[in-house]
């Protein structure tokens, strides 16, 4: 791996919100195929960090290179590395006023330019992989909650991205739903995406985790492989931490 | 929300007694001391006419005024929907210039009189663009044709249409306003997550406005882009004072050749109230139907 560039390099990374730094020189590089795990309290920075990787937060300053393209002030910067990267939200975000059908194909049809016959095979294959494909035209709000994550994460593969994000997917889930929405990004681990996610699914982090990493008060604490630390962590922090969420 | 009562209290008898007493002082006036000559008779004729030439009925003044004040407020209403949108859009723009000047316009509007407002966008605005684009010769040319059926349908006397033209631009841009604001106030009622979801697809903002933003907004805001409609008829009846012949400028007219102010007023009045009571009937309506 060492040789190799990674696909997203966070480098010095800070963050203010007028007088609050929310991220304190955070670094971090993810390699095309990884699964990284961030996990750490809330408000220690986490969706914040993930949110820098597609430009919804702006850095303060340091580097963020996705893609060897670097994020800056460049509307064209941002939309083509947003391109590359998708995102899966706590709250679905799906749009309302859209069948499921055309919540995935919007945005190969805006963005992409693909034609609707190809949009429409491509979101159906999709809708099939996260296992809901009779509910194609139904609207989001006649959908359960596990459902709704599922079309969600189907409109972000569509787009075909090279990356994709995870804030919290699950966090606003009924318990029974937990379940359906890991599998399915258990599959798409399997599959070799690169991912990055955000959660306090400790289970689903060891099983799909090549590298764990623990954030508290805007910093990033410490960062290991699975094994080592969900065994063996260095800081007390990252102890205690696991301690309280793995407790019960 | 206390629970309606139904059944009368002493209280309301007084309250009517009271407002009784006052209606019969009024009318007490009139009768005694104007000694005013009713002459409701007239007024139905001034509604529909008998032509005797042509052996059918035609519409006078007050029709006539009724159409046109119907005519001016779709295309004011259609023409302020635009604008405000394209208004409420630049107020929530990241363009601080942009943001500024969609600004001061809506503080410029809410902040001075309509009837100054209308006299001075007719003034400076409209008449100029019915100038620039010669309008008036173009409409005069209409006019003279044989088949101006359809013209005349749209938009009745084509003679008239320059003046019509004017008052439903400066009406629309005195009305945009307060669409900008309500469209504004949609959009910014729509979850930030709706935008950060579109974004992070890689769609533009236009795209971003058109499919996801837009659609939901306006949805959201019928019901009160509704009640600014019956507003703007109502608000129609001020561009009278730029001889724009609608039901007030005819009910002047009216009042000018028959000296029945009373009942020209009334009877104006009247048409008013059946006019936006009928809309407002049939927004609620239309409201209840698409909320099931």
């Amino acid at each position: 791996m060492l040789d190799r560039t990674p696909i997203i390099d966070i480098r010095g990374v800070n963050k203010f919100y007028d007088g609050f730094q929310a991220l304190t020189d955070v670094s971090l590089s993810v390699f095309s195929g990884q699964r990284v795990v961030i996990c750490g309290p809330s408000g220690s920075g986490k969706s914040t960090l993930i949110r820098c990787i597609n430009r919804l937060e702006e850095h303060s300053s340091g580097q963020l290179i996705v893609d060897g393209t670097e994020l800056n002030d460049e509307t064209r910067n941002i939309r083509a590395i947003r391109q590359e990267v998708g995102m899966v939200f706590q709250q679905f975000n799906l749009f309302p006023h859209l069948t499921v059908l055309e919540n995935l194909t919007i945005g190969p049809m805006r963005v992409r330019r693909a034609s609707r016959r190809d949009a429409e095979a491509t979101a159906r294959k999709y809708l099939e992989r996260v296992h809901i494909p009779e509910q194609a035209d139904k609207y989001p709000s006649q959908l359960s909650g596990g459902q709704q994550q599922r079309v969600a994460i189907a409109r972000s593969l569509c787009m075909e991205t090279r990356v994709m994000l995870f804030d919290e997917p699950t966090s606003a889930l009924d318990p029974e739903m937990i379940g359906e929405v890991l599998e399915v990004m258990v599959e798409l681990a399997d599959s070799g995406m690169t991912m990055i996610v955000v959660t306090h699914e400790m289970g689903f982090a060891r099983r799909v985790a090549d590298l764990m990493v623990f954030m508290e008060a805007g910093r990033i604490v410490e960062t290991a492989p699975p094994e080592k630390f969900f065994t063996n962590p260095e800081s007390e922090r990252c102890r205690v931490f696991l301690e309280q969420i793995l407790s019960h | 929300m206390q629970r309606k009562r139904r059944r009368l209290h002493w209280l309301d008898f007084v309250i009517v007694g009271v407002l009784a007493a006052f209606v019969s002082f009024v009318w007490f006036r009139i009768e005694g001391t104007l000694n005013y000559r009713w002459n409701w008779g007239i007024i139905p004729n001034y509604i529909l006419r008998y032509d005797a030439e042509d052996g059918r009925w035609v519409a006078n003044l007050l029709l006539q005024g009724l159409i046109t004040t119907v005519r001016v407020s779709i295309y004011a209403g259609i023409l302020a929907l635009i604008l405000g949108t394209v208004l409420g859009i630049a107020r929530c723009a990241t363009n601080l210039t942009v943001r500024m000047l969609a600004r001061t316009y809506l503080e410029v509007l809410r902040n001075i009189p309509p009837v100054v407002v209308i006299f001075i966008f007719y003034f400076f605005l409209s008449e100029q663009l019915v100038a620039a684009f010669n309008i008036e010769g173009w409409a005069r040319a209409i006019a003279r044709q044989e088949n101006s059926g359809v013209w005349e349908f749209f938009f009745g006397d084509m003679r008239r249409f320059p003046s019509m033209i004017s008052g439903v631009i400066v009406l629309a841009l005195f009305e945009s306003a307060f669409v900008g604001e309500i469209v504004r106030s949609g959009i910014q009622s729509i979850e930030r997550g709706q935008s950060e979801a579109a974004r992070s697809l890689g769609m533009t903002w236009v795209d971003e406005m058109r499919f996801i933003i837009l659609p939901q907004a306006l949805k959201r805001v019928v019901p009160p882009l509704a009640n600014q409609f019956i507003s703007l008829v109502k608000d129609s009846s001020i561009i009278s004072l730029i001889s724009v012949q609608e039901l007030t400028y005819k009910t002047v007219e009216l009042v000018a050749s028959t000296r029945a102010i009373f009942e020209a007023w009334i009877t104006t009045a009247g048409l008013y109230f059946v006019l936006c009571f009928s809309l407002s009937m049939l927004f609620r309506r239309l409201e209840r139907d698409a909320s099931r």
